[in-house]
């Protein structure tokens, strides 16, 4: 047997109308609205829409038309990618999966009445809502900065315009100058990206300008991937590169956006350019929703579902699910179960146990890749770790040429995974 | 999948001493294996002033990592292998001449595999003669002793069930592409079934390596590998 998996859903989606719909919930399809249409939010929209084969309905709102993915950001940032190579679109959920694509905000949940209000004035009935809105900063997490001062002191963890001002900046460093990194503590999103960054900037500097210093004020005492990310900053860039942890005061920082300075202890640093990346919440729609606690929205690992409501599944960043990475590759893993969860629940599809992993590659400089991963399962408390690995230290040449070979295969796939 | 097929032959890595009594032991008849490598002859040559051929010279192969040689045309499959650290020692030569889709998928290597054990312990006895200190080898220190384990013929035969595997798949394809795109990352849709079987079960016990996927395969029963393997040889 062949199956033409493409051909076989297009005409799916296609005919999406004409299929009789499942009378679970009463008359009409039942409606799914995904708010977010990033790693997590479109993964869950387009494996509703192929899976239910049409009996379910759609709806993604997500405002920008581009979505730029931040995961090969740093990537950009580096000169590895140009910043096209990774902006996507909407066009194949649309087209191909039947998605109803809506761009505009979520500003408003009524969880009694199940309605999702937009900006634009819109009104969406749920039967289901999934949230995958991504982070937002925590005010006052960096005294001195906040979303106003992002122009001169970018944070570059939302990708897109952010991510070119950094880039410009970067290049409009005086030579010998000082590029400054405030980085988050945790839990944030993509726990090796501050540090893949840092390597991406030294690798810009080391040609345009080796005379350059790169400083990081760092509130936790270690990070994701230390060892790996020191042992490449000492053979590819020896010297550039100082980090002050929570023993030289990385934990006391302060910035003023208009004098370009960093407040380190009580010292203060004149720098050229400031990558502020502050504490991190889940995105505020969540809180708007009434499902978080403290900064996260807690959720049942099986599903995905919102501890505080379950007509609501949270996935990615926003949730606090237990042992997962705030990744891409996570989100993706979770919108899978969530859509398998959501899609059980409305038409009576079979549900298989949920089963997570996560890989999250880095790219320290020229095909010098590094990875770390695990698989989780879903237990009464939280998502769990099961098992794991993570590359070596002194791994020869090759080995790291073909970790960064394979961490562009693995964009491509989960890219085609997410937008079809 | 297909019916009839002798118990495929793999060999698990070595965990636990060797008893004393192994040690020392020799791989087999080096003069009986000279003969069993006349089957490999049209392909590969050994010895003093071998060259490359169909297939790449096999001086030096003991200890050698996968696909080494600038000057021979590998398939991508054997050194995407070698990149991910394929080390040709006593226990990867065995497992890859009793079947080679066992280490590679994919190799241009076209030949059935020796199922007799004898006669793999006899022509890499001959093989071993060609290379210089070779390590693993029940001779050399630290010494390596085979593991038999089998994948017996009932694990072959499981018929998977594709809805299963489509929902598995979904694991799979957040790296390997649904369209086939072999970019960075092997493309796995429409393979054999039979050669998906062996290559995850060759995953799940660390006979390949990479670690990825020696993780992800590791929590795959026999059922949901075949599974996976009738969902994706589905696909095309
Ligand atoms: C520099 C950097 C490097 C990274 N590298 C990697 C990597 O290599 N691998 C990896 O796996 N992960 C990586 N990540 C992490 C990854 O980008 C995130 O974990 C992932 O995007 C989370 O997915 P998500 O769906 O939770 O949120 P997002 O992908 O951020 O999507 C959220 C979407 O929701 C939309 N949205 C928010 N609020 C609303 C609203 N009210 N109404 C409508 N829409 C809304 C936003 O516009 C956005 O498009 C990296 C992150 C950064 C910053």
């Amino acid at each position: 047997m062949t199956l033409n998996r493409r051909k076989f859903l297009g005409t799916s989606a296609g005919m999406a109308a004409a299929l009789s719909a499942p009378a679970v919930l009463g008359a009409g399809r039942p409606r799914v609205v995904v708010i977010g249409g990033g790693a997590g939010g479109a993964t869950a929209a387009r494996y509703l829409a192929k899976d239910s084969k049409g009996a379910i309905d759609v709806t993604l709102v997500e405002p920008t038309r581009t979505y730029f993915t931040c995961f090969f950001s740093n990537l950009y940032l580096g000169g590895f990618r140009t910043l096209d190579s990774i902006g996507h679109t909407y066009g194949t959920l649309a087209a191909q999966f039947g998605v109803n694509v809506v761009h505009d905000w979520a500003v408003g949940i009524d969880r009694d009445a199940r309605t999702v209000s937009l900006a634009g004035g819109a009104m969406l009935p749920y039967d289901r809502l999934i949230l995958s809105p991504g982070i937002d900063f925590v005010d006052g997490a960096v005294p001195g900065w906040d979303v106003t001062a992002q122009n001169r002191m970018p944070h570059a963890y939302k990708a897109g315009s952010q991510s070119e001002l950094l880039r410009a900046q970067i290049a409009a460093m005086p030579q010998g100058g000082v590029f400054a990194m405030v980085a988050p503590p945790n839990p944030y999103r993509c726990p090796p990206g501050p540090y893949e960054r840092i390597s991406m900037v030294a690798h810009v500097l080391r040609d345009t300008n080796p005379s350059a210093k790169i400083l990081i004020a760092d509130p936790k005492p270690k990070f994701s991937k230390q060892a790996l990310f020191e042992e490449g900053w000492q053979k590819h860039y020896g010297g550039m590169i100082d980090r002050l942890g929570p023993d030289f005061g990385g934990d006391d920082v302060a910035v003023d956006p208009d004098a370009m300075t960093l407040n380190v202890d009580g010292e203060e640093i004149k720098v050229d350019v400031c990558n502020v990346i502050p504490a991190m919440k889940a995105g505020r729609i969540c809180d708007l929703a009434g499902i978080t606690e403290g900064n996260w929205a807690p959720v049942d690992g099986h599903t995905m579902q919102s501890r505080v409501d379950p007509n609501i599944h949270v996935l990615g960043d926003a949730a606090a699910q237990g042992d997962m990475p705030k990744s891409g590759f996570s989100a993706n893993s979770q919108a899978k179960v969530a859509a398998m969860a959501v899609r059980g629940a409305l038409t009576g599809s079979k549900v298989f146990p949920a089963k997570f992993s996560n890989t999250c590659w880095s790219l320290i400089d020229t095909d010098d890749g590094v990875k770390v991963g695990a698989t989780y399962e879903a237990t009464d408390e939280k998502i769990a770790k099961v098992d794991g690995f993570i590359s070596q230290t002194g791994e020869d040449a090759d080995l790291r040429a073909a970790t960064y070979e394979e961490s562009i295969g693995w964009y491509a796939g989960i890219t085609q995974d997410m937008f079809g | 999948m297909r019916g009839g097929l002798a118990a495929i032959v793999i060999w698990g890595a070595l965990t636990g001493a060797a008893p004393a009594e192994e040690e020392g032991r020799r791989i087999g008849d080096p003069v009986r294996g000279a003969e069993v490598f006349g089957q490999c002859a049209a392909c590969h040559e050994v010895g003093p002033g071998a060259r490359h051929r169909v297939g790449p010279h096999l001086n030096g192969i003991f200890g050698r990592k996968a696909a080494r040689f600038d000057d021979f045309r590998y398939s991508d499959g054997i050194r995407r292998a070698g990149r991910d650290g394929l080390t040709w020692d006593l226990e990867h030569l065995d497992a890859y001449l009793t079947n080679p889709k066992t280490l590679v998928s994919g190799t241009r290597m076209n030949f059935r595999g020796l199922k007799d054990r004898r006669d793999r312990d006899d022509v890499l006895a001959y093989l071993r003669q060609f290379s210089d200190n070779p390590s693993d080898i029940p001779e050399a220190a630290p010494t390596a002793r085979k593991v038999e384990v089998e994948l017996p013929p009932e694990v072959l035969a499981i018929m998977g069930d594709p809805d299963y595997g489509e929902y598995l798949s979904s694991e799979c394809t957040t790296c390997h592409q649904i369209d086939g795109d072999a970019e960075g990352i092997p493309a796995i849709i429409g393979w054999p079934e039979e050669d998906f079987v062996l290559a995850m079960h060759a995953y799940r016990r660390k006979i390949r390596p990479h670690p990825v996927m020696q993780m992800m395969a590791g929590r795959l029963s026999d059922e949901e590998i075949a599974a996976l393997a009738a969902y994706f040889g589905a696909l095309e």
